[in-house]
């Protein structure tokens, strides 16, 4: 009964670090991970989270002050994309047109699949047809000679 | 397979140029706001010559927001003197102007206040609070609002006397 309850404590104990681990990202942790998906206005090509600007430091700021406040991460990009549009994020909403922009990669990669897959299918067609291909009947000369050479090979 | 042959290429191409037309029609430069038509975000000001206004204390008056810097050379330097006149036109029609000093040293902006004989309110955004809630990405931006508290028009880069003189009025 002991071994039992000392054996459920530790699967407890155990159970709960890793919850911990997986879902209890910190504050500073889920800030960091916001900045990264905020584009910064000032220099169009780095995330709010890499750039060294000053508006992307008080944006950081003023992230990791939302969060302090309670607000959730969706309502922190709510925020934000009602302030500068969806242009701010990053990685578009997987929404109307902003599929093509996820899918055109996927689409680009399988398309070229395809086109390597028959230009390797041909080239390997082309190459087994001399076996395979219905060769036009032999000369009744060449073939009475053939037969004759095989025949001396054969002895 | 020869009509295969024939349609794959139009059936390739023909989106990619769609893709790149739609590319070239947009200007890249300019994001529009969404905040155009909708309500200014409040905000409180501290000027630089110690007295304090908001939105709430400017309701029922138009306001021209204007967000610039000291370093913002040349656009800031070119739009004060509209600005200043555009202030000195309009203060006594129901219309005010105010301006932000954003991302700069109190010194360089009091000095760019004084070397453009600024009169109308200037204060700054030490947090950056107010560029952020207004969506500003840089300077010179310039907001007009309406006397209901609507973000009638942003413009981006320095303002004529042309653009405030017109938006001015379709506010009046």
């Amino acid at each position: 009964m002991r071994n039992t309850f000392l054996a459920l404590l530790i699967a407890g104990v155990l159970l709960a670090r890793w919850a911990s681990a997986i879902f209890g990202i910190g504050l500073e942790e889920q800030a960091q991970l916001l900045a990264a998906e905020l584009r910064c206005p000032v220099c169009q090509n780095l995330s709010v989270g890499d750039s060294p600007s000053e508006m992307a430091n008080q944006m950081r700021e003023l992230v990791r002050e939302k969060l302090k406040n309670g607000e959730s991460p969706e309502q922190i990009r709510a925020y934000f994309v009602s302030r500068y549009g969806e242009w701010i994020l990053l990685a578009p909403k997987r929404q109307g047109f902003n599929w093509v922009a996820w899918l055109l990669p996927f689409g680009a990669i399988l398309g070229g699949v395809g086109v390597i897959g028959f230009v390797v299918h041909r080239s390997v067609s082309r190459s087994r047809a001399p076996g395979d291909a219905q060769l036009p009947p032999l000369d009744p000369r060449y073939a009475s000679r053939l037969q004759a050479e095989l025949k001396e090979w054969g002895q | 397979m020869a009509t295969w042959k024939k349609l794959i290429v139009p059936i390739v191409i023909t989106p990619i140029l769609l893709l790149l037309a739609y590319g070239f029609k947009t200007n890249p430069r300019q994001v529009p706001s969404p905040l155009v038509g909708n309500s200014a975000p409040p905000f409180a000001l501290s000027s630089f010559d110690g007295g304090t206004t908001g939105l709430e204390q400017l309701r029922g008056t138009a306001i021209v927001l204007n967000f610039w810097a000291s370093w913002c050379f040349p656009a800031c330097f070119e739009e004060a003197p509209a600005l200043e006149a555009a202030w000195r036109a309009y203060k006594d029609r129901g219309v005010m102007v105010l301006g932000v000093d954003i991302q700069d040293r109190e010194a360089d902006a009091k000095a760019f206040i004084e070397r453009f004989k600024l009169s109308f309110p200037n204060g700054p955004d030490p947090q950056g609070r107010m560029s952020i809630d207004y969506g500003v990405y840089g300077v010179p931006e310039t907001f007009f609002i309406t006397r209901e508290g609507t973000i009638h028009y942003k413009h981006v880069g320095a303002v004529t006397t042309q653009v405030l003189q017109g938006k001015i009025e379709e506010m009046l």
